[in-house]
């Protein structure tokens, strides 16, 4: 194993930088800018059982350290996915990936993450209960331990890869909804989904976004997510990965150091394409810095004993 | 698609509120009429995504009004700035389908992309017509460019103080073979329900990337759901559904 190398639910990854879900596509689009074969691995579009165009445009909003987005978890649905996009998937990265799952109830989770589990090249099913934007679906069973713990029981028993439950920061109590997820037989976390948010036209005094609430994300989230992340990795057995606002190799570094194995960039992604390219060409130089051999060693190293 | 740095040689307004901006650096990428480049500015965390006005072996050129933050920040850029600039975005206008006399129509901050058009439209078509919509006369601009390259231009404004009173879909010249349009909506529709024959319209969205990676601008077709960064900002006539 190398300097930068994690495992990940017992999947080695090269590096620990993943591309989050939504800011990536399949990974194609970036690929015409580089070899997407450097990164540890990417979470592709938050898939569901059918096809979705999303939310109404407007829907996406700058903030002053990042943006709000109401896409509405536009994707070709499941079916779709596995026919067209995961062979165009495979042509531009050989690695496996990580299939990003949403749903409007437990019986959605359920058939999405069955279909996508027989897929070679899908590593882990990232179970999404955490978007902000869609109204029935998603985020309230991200909300609610009880809620949780049945979606991730029920899917688990489905598939045979690892699940990773990806959690809302819009809750009171992280760590009990995290530990719901965990008890549910979870493989791992991760967090923080956006953070629902809004911004209002001076002109027109009205939301700047169609669907009027977004999820917020980018450098200003930083902060919530290392706090978050902090917190649940400081209570679960399972590996954590983190994500929010990363933008550089120092936030890997912080990320890891609150307890994450492995970092998601996303926003990043999305002004800079070749953000994931850049930190992970710059993390050894920035390990050297701080004194770290290996990044597995300062996984949670900021917890204490 | 490219990502490299420019450097402003040229900015200074045309009007009150629309500025040019001469942009030098790497243009490899610069090339179909209709695409798209996106800036990143210091002080705004999303790129801004402006059509490309006009194009040399060494600079692309843009016009933009200012509207908002971005593009203000943008009015006040000094010669010499450095700019982190992606070139080559997006799908642009077909020329093939031109015919012999295409016309031009283009309402307020939608006529600059029509000017590179017309430059590649007059090499190769008998008759170039082109009709520009503004508010007011203090509004119009470009319209020397356009007759510079030999187009037959008609400036309409909507208060009737310079050219033909009224919005472009009242000057429409007869006998036009297909037509190219960059507007407001609410012109772009005008024109898809006054003109007679097939066209291109070039559309304008909200953005997150610019780049195909975000689904933040798209929009419903008659073929499915379409990008306005990747499969646009032009569509054909046939495409459009006005919907979501």
């Amino acid at each position: 194993m190398g300097r930068l190398s994690v495992r990940l639910c017992g999947i080695e990854l090269d590096n620990p930088v993943i591309a989050a879900s939504g800011t990536f596509g399949y990974g194609y689009e970036f690929a015409e800018f580089y070899d997407i074969n450097c990164l540890g691995t990417f979470s592709f579009k938050g898939t569901t059982r059918e096809a979705r165009f999303g939310n109404p445009t407007p829907r996406v909003a700058e903030c002053a350290t990042g943006m709000l987005n109401a896409i509405g978890l536009q994707n070709p649905g499941v079916e779709k996915v596995v026919a067209e996009e995961l062979p165009r998937l495979k042509r531009c990265f050989r690695k496996p990936v990580m299939a990003n799952v949403s749903g409007f109830s437990i019986g959605d989770y359920v058939y999405t993450c069955s279909v996508l589990d027989k897929e070679e090249q899908v590593g882990w099913l990232e179970v999404n209960i955490s978007c902000p934007n869609v109204e029935g679906g998603g985020m309230v069973f991200g909300t609610d331990p009880k809620a949780a713990s049945e979606v991730v029981a029920a899917v688990k028993k489905a598939v045979t890869k690892p699940v990773i439950v990806k959690l809302s920061p819009n809750v009171t109590d992280i760590v009990s909804i995290a530990s719901a997820c965990e008890a549910a037989g979870a493989d791992g976390i991760s967090l923080i989904n956006t953070i629902p948010g809004m911004r209002i036209d001076l002109k027109t005094k009205r939301p700047v976004l169609a669907n009027r609430m977004g999820g917020y994300s980018g450098p200003g989230v930083f902060p919530i997510a290392v706090r978050m992340v902090y917190q649940v990795a400081s209570t679960v057995n399972i590996p954590v990965v983190g994500m929010g606002g990363v933008s550089c190799a120092e936030d890997v570094i912080e990320m890891m150091l609150a307890g994450a194995t492995a970092v998601q960039v996303g926003t990043a992604n999305l002004v800079d394409p070749f953000a994931c390219r850049n930190i992970i060409n710059e993390l050894p130089a920035v390990m050297d810095k701080y004194g770290i051999d290996r990044l597995e060693d300062i996984i949670g190293g900021a917890i204490n004993g | 698609m490219k990502d490299s740095i420019f450097r402003v040689i040229e900015n200074r307004a045309l009007t009150p509120n629309i500025f040019k901006m001469r942009l030098c650096g790497d243009v490899s990428e610069v090339g179909q009429p209709g695409q798209f480049i996106n800036i990143k500015l210091d002080g705004c965390y999303l790129r801004r995504p402006l059509s490309v006005y006009d194009a040399d072996p060494i600079s692309v050129t843009v016009i933009y009004k200012v509207v908002g933050r971005g593009t203000e920040i943008m009015s006040r850029l000094k010669n010499g700035t450095m700019l982190s600039v992606m070139t080559g975005l997006g799908n642009g206008f077909d020329i093939m389908a031109a015919g012999e006399r295409p016309l031009l129509i283009g309402g307020g901050a939608g006529v600059p992309p029509l000017y590179l058009l017309a430059k590649k439209l007059v090499e190769r078509c008998s008759k170039v017509s082109v009709v520009l919509g503004f508010n007011t006369i203090t509004d119009v601009f470009c319209e020397e460019e356009f007759k510079r390259l030999g187009c037959e231009v008609t400036v309409t404004t909507a208060d009737g103080s310079y050219g033909v009173k009224g919005f472009v879909t009242d000057a429409l010249p007869e006998g036009y073979t297909y037509f190219y349009t960059c507007g407001p909506e609410a012109m772009l529709k005008a024109v898809f329900d006054s003109t007679g024959t097939s066209g291109q319209f070039s559309f304008e969205e909200r953005m997150g990337c610019g780049f195909g990676a975000c689904m933040g601008c798209s929009c419903k077709t008659v073929s499915g759901y379409k990008r306005i960064c990747k499969e646009g900002p032009v569509l054909k006539k046939e495409e459009i559904t006005w919907e979501g």
